[in-house]
């Protein structure tokens, strides 16, 4: 048995060494930080499992029918000691594993800001974040890069040892934005936002791909990750800059209907307001934003006047909408122009990055956490610093 | 005008809607159509229609249904696992440029099939007809609380399975995944009729499981046998007791989110749509408050069923019984508030996302507490490796792995980087063969004997054990290492191609549990056969504890002659202890319930009422709606609901079991 045992083993580890197990050897520091977690719970719960696993094989040979030695109590069937143990050492476990999680949960959250490049290189003044904005397309993926005025189809490229700010959104259905060398993923939703921050330590070309399920051309929604140096990913910009294509919001449209197994493709200049119109489901023109829709909710709503405001949906993405018994497929009209909602939106998020002042990196000494009304509870407003908690794996 | 008639009549159901161009669907019907008809033709040959009818399916004998769902998940069983081996050969050879042999559109049918039909048709049926068959005999009852909502549920399930299976070969199953997210799962984005057979299936078996749950309840509260308070209860009925709290908790609301998605797609709602205002999360929210009970609804009758296969062939009482009692009830508890880590990667905070880890954790200590009690039970026993105990011994090997990647899996920032991946698909397939299918492995070769009156073949259920466990382990370790290598679920083709090996194992892994289901199959064929070999007439072929084994094998119609009276937790173990005796006359008469063909009419007309609803044929939907409320109403004047089984009759059936006891000596 045991030597079957190593005979299997054997080739286990060929084959294991053959393999690049990227979770377990990640190249950016956020998926490190993940990976180190990862091992330390599993071998804290390692010492419940061993023990576990060795006693039921001793216990099923020694305890044999056929044994004569073993001692037979039949009616025995409490002890107060051991229901203490039993019940005790799984609560130990799963209490140290409880505040590693705590701890883990929030540094790693991923919509708080890094604050370290790697172990000992706290994020400083100099780190200007990049800041990227991912849509999830059917089924392609689009990278709009802000400051730089530039967008890629299928590829990405971050300098190593820079903060990367991703934001997320989908155009359709719920995708997944997962760089498993760069950090875990996070959901790509319609109408929603979700936030990455990250960094990439290593040059190299990672794997970057949807993991969630989003239709027939699911298996395709693969991309590049590039980690450049700096003077590489300069030039990579330059290259995108001189490209013929760019990015408007009718070839937004275009580029949005299903296609699969998209080459890699890039736009040298982006209408500033797409982002904003893609999140808010608002880029055919005459459709209202969502921002706008429910800052009129927010502001009580336009009664009746708002059950009429609708119109019949002219372009469509797919076969239809709508329903068999409910109403034809239309959407709700826009009430100020899509130029005017996008300003309006632009002004918003000028006036959210007003909020991000460049950080007091100082750890906080024994604060808690913010006061009700002292701030966004998210963490990338100001994040009680886990500069005290940090636990170093 | 023809056109609109024919519209008008068959709806959205063309010629073009049946799969003639796929070639394996095709392949497919022609050998279940043959199969269905030489099934049928050897029913009608030997002339059994009427005893199937009037002795099974119209039957609202708890034993009987039992039997019928432990059937029906068997049948499913073969077209879940035919769904896993073809998405297992698709992945191994999918690689550099192939594009394998099934489609998008059929592959991702497949893996959804397989999971809805492996949950819903399989696991679901399984469990159910183990509680159904065991419960009422472990109480001391003669049947359960409603015996005709019993075997109504259990034709409303038949039902669901139904509609799955005509996806196949009418029109096509949802290409969403099992639990069908919206906005993928709503019309925009899925206008065929996939979604709507997954909406109207579920829906449809989801009034049985509730109806069966409310059943089960009121028979463990009501109807145990007089001196069997809560805590004289055997394990398994108490988990039993806890799963259907869960069951009658849990599923409304996957009723209530289903009608919800239905409404969006049918009339224009928007819960879950991107726009005016739906949201799509609320959706995934709702269906995980179900989901993750469902897990628990799952996997605690079987934790019961491990209790009393270790306890018996340990020769032993079982260790804490009253801390195992508690576990599962903590157990019930906290399996609601979990829901959320099936989705930490949507955006929730780090504190939301932090509780519902930790929560996740503390679940695994009355887990792990149980683990512990069947470890003890076994200490200083004298164990019996009979097949019961063989699975219950891998199961103790394979869950601990599967917990403990289940734990690892709570914690968020590693859920990050394995969430969606093949780790997790793993993960929930080593708790679920381990836990679930092993678990009905063994209770399935403990409870045979009682059902059938004969042991099952030792050498096959050993041929089927080994290649079982071996193949689960071979199916399902590459799984995990290809998630640590970020390798998503659900991707139908790959290009890095040092990921194939892997896949080739997991698939050979697949082979080997192909293997295994197979010997299933044949240890029944051939227990049949060696019957006479096999047979037991003592009713207590284990040396059991618990009530069921009191009785003879199979046992009479009414259970037990006369009620059990109950003084101890193993109740038939005190009784042989104490020197029971079998009376043997002073019978009376036994009031017993009817059968009633009822269940599967209304069932039929669900059945219709669905495919309507599906296929937009309104006057069919309209019909059987109208003919389903006037057949229950109608059942209400049904006046020959109960009969009693004559005191002679009773003596006679009495007796034979004496005259079998005394020639066996």
């Amino acid at each position: 048995m045991k030597r079957s045992g190593a005979l299997l083993l054997f080739p286990l580890a060929v084959l294991l060494s053959g393999c690049d197990l990227v979770v377990l050897a990640p190249a950016g520091d956020v998926a490190v930080q993940q990976r180190d977690l990862l091992v330390v719970s599993t071998l804290l719960m390692l010492l419940i499992i061993v023990p576990v696993m060795a006693l039921t094989v001793l216990f099923a040979w020694r305890y044999r029918q056929s044994s004569t030695t073993a001692t037979y109590a039949p009616d025995w069937d409490h002890s107060t000691k051991l229901e203490l143990v039993i019940w005790a050492a799984p609560l130990l476990v799963i209490i140290c594993l409880g505040a590693l999680t705590w701890l883990g949960t929030h540094l790693l959250d991923p919509y708080r800001r890094i604050d370290r490049i790697e172990p000992g290189q706290p994020v400083t003044q100099l780190h200007k974040p990049l800041r990227v904005q991912v849509v999830a397309l059917d089924w392609k993926w689009l990278f709009i890069y802000p400051d730089y005025g530039i967008a890629s189809v299928n590829e990405l490229a971050a300098p190593v040892n820079q903060p990367i700010d991703f934001r997320i959104t989908s155009s359709t259905v719920m995708n997944s934005f997962y760089i498993p060398a760069l950090a875990g993923q996070i959901y790509a939703m319609p109408a929603m936002e979700t936030k990455l921050h990250a960094v990439i330590n290593r040059p190299g070309t990672y794997t970057g791909f949807s993991a969630n399920y989003s239709g027939a051309g699911f298996s395709g929604m693969r991309f590049a990750f590039h980690g450049f140096s700096d003077q590489a990913f300069d030039q990579w910009v330059a290259q995108i800059k001189g490209a013929q294509a760019t990015l408007s919001r009718d070839s937004y449209l275009q580029l949005e209907r299903p296609s699969e197994n998209e080459p890699v493709r890039h736009f040298a200049s982006v209408d500033p307001d797409l982002y904003g119109a893609i999140l808010n489901l608002c880029v055919e023109r005459g459709k209202m934003c969502m921002n706008e829709m429910m800052s009129i909710d927010a502001r009580g709503g336009l009664g009746l006047a708002g059950v009429r405001n609708t119109l019949p949906l002219q372009y469509d993405k797919l076969a239809r909408r709508g329903a068999v018994f409910g109403n034809d497929p239309s959407y709700v009209a826009s009430i100020c122009t899509a130029e005017e909602a996008a300003a309006a939106s632009r002004a918003a998020s000028d006036a959210d990055a007003k909020y991000w002042p460049a950080r007091d990196l100082s750890p906080l000494r024994g604060a808690g956490l913010l006061g009700p009304g002292t701030g966004s509870r998210r963490a990338d407003a100001e994040t009680p610093s886990l500069g005290l908690l940090r636990f170093e794996l | 005008m023809p056109e609109t008639l024919t519209k008008f009549i068959f709806g959205r159901l063309t010629l073009e809607s049946l799969p003639l161009h796929e070639p394996i669907v095709v392949g497919t019907f022609i050998v279940v159509a043959l199969g269905g008809l030489a099934v049928l033709g050897a029913i009608t040959y030997f002339r059994l229609w009427t005893y199937l009818w009037r002795e099974w399916f119209t039957s609202v004998d708890h034993k009987k249904i039992g039997v019928m769902y432990m059937a029906l998940g068997l049948v499913m069983l073969l077209r879940g696992f035919s769904d896993a081996i073809m998405m297992r050969l698709q992945q191994a050879i999918a690689f550099n440029g192939s594009e394998g042999y099934l489609n998008a559109h059929h592959y991702d049918q497949i893996f959804t099939a397989h999971g809805v039909i492996m949950i819903f048709f399989v696991a679901m049926p399984f469990v159910t007809g183990l509680m159904n068959f065991v419960v009422p005999l472990q109480i001391g009852a003669r049947d359960v609380s409603f015996p005709f909502l019993n075997n109504f549920s259990f034709w409303m399930t038949v039902g669901g399975a139904i509609l799955v299976m005509a996806s196949l070969f009418v029109g096509e199953f949802a290409r969403t995944g099992w639990l069908a997210y919206p906005p993928l799962s709503g019309i925009g984005y899925s206008p065929d009729v996939g979604v709507d057979y997954y909406i109207w299936a579920l829906q449809v078996a989801g009034v049985g499981t509730t109806l069966s749950g409310i059943n089960l309840i009121c028979t463990i509260i009501k109807m145990r046998a007089p001196g069997m308070t809560m805590m004289r209860m055997p394990v398994f009925t108490w988990t039993s007791l806890c799963t259907n709290v869960l069951i009658v908790a849990s599923f409304p609301v996957l009723t209530a989110v289903l009608t919800l998605l239905a409404l969006d797609r049918y009339v224009g709602t928007n819960f879950f749509t991107n726009d005016f205002g739906g949201n799509p999360m609320m959706y995934v929210n709702l269906i995980w408050i179900w989901g993750h009970p469902e897990v628990y609804i799952l996997i605690l009758p079987l934790f019961g069923v491990f209790s009393e296969v270790t306890s018996t062939f340990s020769g032993k009482r079982l260790f804490g019984y009253t801390s195992m009692v508690y576990a599962t009830i903590v157990i019930t508890i906290l399996s609601y508030l979990v829901w959320l880590h099936h989705f930490f990667t949507m955006g929730s905070g780090a504190s939301v996302n932090s509780f519902f880890g930790i929560t996740t954790m503390i679940i695994s200590i009355p887990t792990g507490a149980k683990m512990f009690n069947w470890l003890f039970t076994m200490y200083r026993g004298r164990i019996r490796f009979e097949l019961p105990m063989m699975w219950t011994v891998a199961f103790m090997l394979t869950f601990v792995v599967g917990g403990m990647t289940g734990v690892l899996l709570a914690v968020p920032p590693a859920d990050f980087v394995l969430h969606n991946s093949l780790f997790l698909i793993a993960h929930f397939h080593n708790v679920i063969i381990g836990g679930v299918l092993f678990g009905l492995f063994a209770g399935i070769a403990y409870w045979w004997p009682k059902a059938f009156g004969f042991k099952l073949d030792p050498f096959w259920g050993k041929v089927s054990f080994w290649c079982w466990v071996v193949g689960f382990w071979f199916a399902f370790m590459p799984l995990y290492i290809l998630g640590l290598m970020g390798v998503t679920r659900r991707m139908r083709v790959f290009d890095d191609p040092s990921l194939q090996i892997w896949f080739v194992i997991a698939a050979f892994g697949a082979v080997l549990i192909a293997c295994g289901i197979a010997a299933f199959l044949v240890q029944i064929f051939v227990s049949i056969r060696k019957r006479a070999e096999l047979v037991d007439v003592t009713g207590d072929p284990w040396d059991g504890r618990t009530l069921e084994w009191s009785t003879s094998s199979p046992p009479p119609a009414y259970n037990f002659a006369f009620t059990p009276v109950i003084r101890d937790n193993d109740a038939w173990w005190d009784m042989k202890k104490a020197g029971y005796r079998r009376p043997l006359s002073g019978f009376k008469p036994i009031h017993m319930p009817s059968n009633t063909g009822t269940g599967v009419i209304l069932a039929a007309f669900s059945v219709a009422l669905g495919f309507g609803l599906i296929w937009y044929m309104w006057w069919l939907a309209a019909l059987s709606f109208v003919c389903l409320i006037a057949t229950a109403i109608g059942h209400t004047f049904n006046y020959h609901r109960d009969f009693d089984i004559p005191a002679a009759e009773v003596a006679q059936t009495e007796e034979t079991r004496t005259t079998l006891l005394a020639a066996q000596g």
